[in-house]
């Protein structure tokens, strides 16, 4: 009687355990990737989806003054307007994104690769959802 | 052995204990190590009907070799980029001066919180002068106006960076870093 007593209490422990565990894990990723911006002004209105630019990936292999000093991209998603004329024509993305550096603008669904209907802006918090202007 | 627990009056108590220790390590265990990146079909943002993400990099493939952290992306880039893990590029253009500054810049007029170190060096590392300068921060010690915590979170000076893409401003401490003495000097020597 005692030990199955003493069972009960141990699967009590266990499962308080591995539930906690679990919601340890859960709540790690909200959603997306930590500055992740999706580009939304012109993409869907031109018939395509948006874009998805992964800071993650890039800081990897650039440093934040390449894109944000030498490229003049804006530190304001949002704040930079481009086309894709300019891109094609070497400016902004097209500096790497020309089939040298990075894959070219041929490659259309690489970055157009957002769900439809997306806002424009920066997502993906582990712990803050970023400042409230954006 | 159940005989042997059955006579031993407090053998349950060691049971718990143990049970209650290993929770205790795992959990921290847990919240140390465990790093956990969504795959780019499921992160809500990318459009899984899509073949051609399968072409793409996953989060995990690559920031799981970086030094972990417990916010952002779960990867310290300062050390990652510090201790050799990654090189990122300088520059495209060949004739782009490369600008390193190794000053620290003490902030001493943050209330009851701890005074604010900034390091140029590590930010120097990734950014150029002009990403801060004249526009954001005055070079000037002390002549950048309306520097304070709320424009911060509303995205300005520090927070331009700070809860978007570098470091999330829960993370008091890694700023406030200097404790105040009670004669108001930084308690060690910068």
């Amino acid at each position: 009687m005692g030990l199955q007593l003493h069972r009960y209490r141990l699967h009590r422990y266990l499962l308080g355990g591995s539930m906690a565990f679990l919601v340890l894990l859960v709540s790690f990723p909200i959603s997306a990737e930590y500055a992740d911006v999706v580009l939304n002004k012109r993409s869907e209105k031109e018939g395509m989806r948006p874009v998805i630019f992964p800071h993650w990936f890039h800081r990897i292999r650039f440093r934040c003054k390449v894109c944000h000093s030498e490229l003049g991209f804006k530190m304001r998603a949002g704040a930079n307007d481009v086309l894709m004329s300019e891109i094609i024509d070497g400016q902004f993305c097209g500096m790497c994104h020309n089939g040298k550096i990075a894959w070219g603008p041929e490659h259309c669904n690489l970055c157009h690769s957002g769900k439809p209907g997306l806002k424009s802006g920066i997502h993906g918090g582990d712990s803050t959802q970023g400042p409230g202007r954006w | 052995m159940r005989n042997f627990l059955i006579r031993l009056p407090h053998a349950h108590w060691l049971l718990k204990g143990l049970v209650v220790a290993l929770l205790t390590v795992s959990v921290a265990g847990a919240a140390v190590i465990v790093r956990h990146w969504l795959t780019l079909d499921k992160d809500g943002l990318h459009d899984p009907t899509d073949q051609e993400i399968k072409l793409l990099q996953n989060p995990a493939e690559a920031l799981s070799k970086l030094p972990p952290d417990e916010v952002g992306n779960q990867v310290n880039w300062v050390k990652a980029l510090g201790e050799g893990y990654i090189n990122p590029r300088t520059n495209i253009y060949p004739e782009t001066k490369i600008r390193v500054l190794d000053k620290d810049i003490l902030l001493r007029k943050t209330g009851e919180m701890p005074m604010v170190l900034f390091p140029h060096k590590q930010h120097t590392q990734w950014l150029d002068c002009s990403n801060c300068h004249e526009w954001l921060f005055k070079s000037k010690t002390g002549a950048t106006k309306g520097l304070n915590m709320f424009a911060i979170l509303q995205g300005e000076f520090c927070g331009r960076c700070h809860g978007a893409v570098a470091f999330p401003l829960t993370e008091c401490n890694r700023c406030h870093s200097v404790p105040r003495t009670v004669s108001g000097a930084p308690a060690k020597a910068h």
